[in-house]
């Protein structure tokens, strides 16, 4: 019970953070909008009992991915985005389009309810049976050791072409 | 356990350590004040009350009574809203920190941590598994503070320091994670005082040194202190309020209250570091008992314990501070990188590999 209601709170703080997102007519104000998306997301897998990765989803995303996308906003003093009418096909097909992506999901979660166990709001695991960091660990360094550390070499290489690219301007 | 008297107990937790905190953040500029000045022949502050005892008092007050300036053409909300950020992040750390093990106050047991729940008599509490994570997640939102702060009052000053401050701590939180991995290795835990169980009840290096953390991972401590200073904006590494350059820096716009805010969290920031740093390597509220035998000191004799190592880590601040000049600000990045990040790599490559060999 008591969970559920700090779902609600929080899932309503996140939608808002989202509407506000968009809402905004000024970079930096939709930045700090998406850090409160991210924090609210964070609140909402710690409620799922899963502690270390709402920990990383504040370290990572809302602490350090976010503070440079604010830097660099700031860095070069991006100014308000103007707006324009839009295009009455484009409302036209992204409505439907949202109404029935909306469908397919309730969909897919209605009919496999057995499957997937049905959607449990705010489910609490008791802590003191499941430590989440070591079964994180012991998952990613033992079971799935080969694709992350691919993943790790893949990333290396982004960065390193993104260097490339950056030096290439002299 | 009754749910009332836990939360009865939670909110005296609660104001008890928020006032212990910021009466030690009132006292450590005083320190500051008096112990620079012996440094450098002067008295520091005399006038007001015995030694200048008074003088965080007088601060206090003139911070709340000057005029609180906005000054025109500041993005006003986040403006208001940046030394709220920094200082309660600043202060959402201490609430994970354990001081002690259970305290029994009229038949009641607490245990000496917000967060920390009591358990039955003779085991130890309940703690949050991931403590750690809570305060490094809590320092680097910590940054918006700042960043927001140079960025809202559109002076060039101010965002001058804000962008370098963010920049200088973005880069020095990468040394500071990875200087703490060592020790996450050899204590196999991210709870804070399961770290320090971890120290406490076994036995001693070489067989007279205490079994505290701070033996076999020197180098990762060095790291740690290092990219803390340049975490916590204190010299030698306070190239974002740096006087001669920039003014005051990204809270050049800010006065009264909301100056003190960011002066307080600054402190606080301080005096989390030490708290990290004692639980980390110097083994917590571990300490000899002395032989006393009065119930209500030996009760307290841990949380004294405690004090007094976090005491030790807010001098060293105050002797760096009294002692190097400020760094140039490649020197401050070529440090970070080139130097800081790789032996804390080497660090935690050496630990583990020493780790897995043993086991």
């Amino acid at each position: 019970m008591f969970h559920q209601i700090l779902f609600i709170i929080f899932g309503a703080i996140c939608i808002a953070g989202a509407i506000n997102l968009l809402i905004q007519r000024h970079p930096i104000n939709s930045a700090l909008s998406l850090v409160v998306v991210m924090g609210s997301l964070a609140l909402i897998y710690m409620l799922l009992g899963a502690e270390f990765v709402a920990a990383v989803q504040v370290i990572v995303y809302a602490g350090a991915i976010m503070v440079l996308f604010v830097f660099t906003i700031m860095l070069l003093n991006a100014g308000v985005e103007e707006r324009t009418r839009g295009s009455r096909i484009a409302l036209l097909l992204g409505g439907t389009g949202v109404v029935l992506l909306i469908g397919m999901i309730a969909a897919v979660i209605f009919t496999n309810d057995k499957l997937v166990g049905g959607v449990k709001i705010g489910n609490l695991i008791p802590y003191e049976k499941i430590d989440n960091t070591h079964t994180i660990a012991g998952l990613l360094f033992q079971k799935y050791l080969l694709p992350f550390e691919i993943t790790s070499v893949l990333i290396l290489i982004a960065i390193m072409g993104a260097v490339v690219l950056a030096a290439r301007r002299r | 356990m009754d749910i009332k008297i836990f939360i009865i107990a939670a909110v005296i937790k609660v104001a008890l350590v928020a006032f212990l905190l910021l009466t030690g953040v009132a006292y450590m500029t005083w320190l500051e004040r008096k112990v620079i000045g012996h440094m450098q022949n002067r008295w520091g502050p005399t006038r007001v009350g015995p030694f200048g005892l008074l003088q965080p008092l007088a601060d206090g007050i003139k911070f709340i009574l000057k005029e609180d300036m906005v000054p025109d053409k500041v993005h006003k909300v986040l403006y208001i809203m940046a030394p709220m950020l920094a200082l309660i992040m600043s202060l959402i750390s201490i609430a994970v920190i354990p001081f002690g093990e259970t305290i029994s106050v009229g038949g009641h047991d607490t245990a000496l941590q917000i967060t920390g729940v009591a358990q039955a008599h003779g085991t130890p509490p309940l703690d949050i598994n991931i403590g750690l994570l809570i305060i490094l997640g809590a320092t680097s939102i910590g940054v918006y503070g700042i960043a927001l702060a140079g960025w809202s009052s559109n002076s060039k000053y101010a965002l001058l320091g804000s962008l370098r401050a963010s920049a200088q701590m973005i880069s020095y939180e990468l040394a500071l994670g990875l200087s703490l991995v060592g020790v996450l290795i050899l204590s196999g835990t991210l709870s804070l005082r399961g770290i320090v169980d971890s120290q406490i009840h076994q036995p001693a290096w070489l067989g007279f040194l205490p079994h505290w953390y701070i033996f076999p991972q020197f180098i990762a401590f060095f790291v740690y202190l290092m990219s803390a200073y340049a975490e916590t904006n204190r010299i030698p590494f306070d190239l974002p309020e740096a006087e001669t350059e920039l003014v005051a820096g990204y809270h050049t716009e800010y006065s009264a209250m909301k100056f003190a805010m960011f002066f307080m969290a600054e402190y606080v920031n301080m005096i989390t570091v030490g708290c990290v740093a004692t639980l980390l390597f110097f083994g917590g509220w571990h300490g000899p008992s002395l032989g006393i035998s009065s119930p209500l000191i030996r009760a307290l004799l841990p949380v004294i314990w405690f004090s007094a190592k976090i005491f030790v880590f807010m001098f060293v601040y105050i002797w760096i501070r009294g002692t190097l000049p400020r760094f140039r600000y490649d020197q401050l990045m070529a440090f970070g990188w080139k130097f800081l990040l790789p032996i804390a790599i080497v660090n935690i490559i050496v630990t583990s590999l020493i780790v897995a060999l043993r086991s």
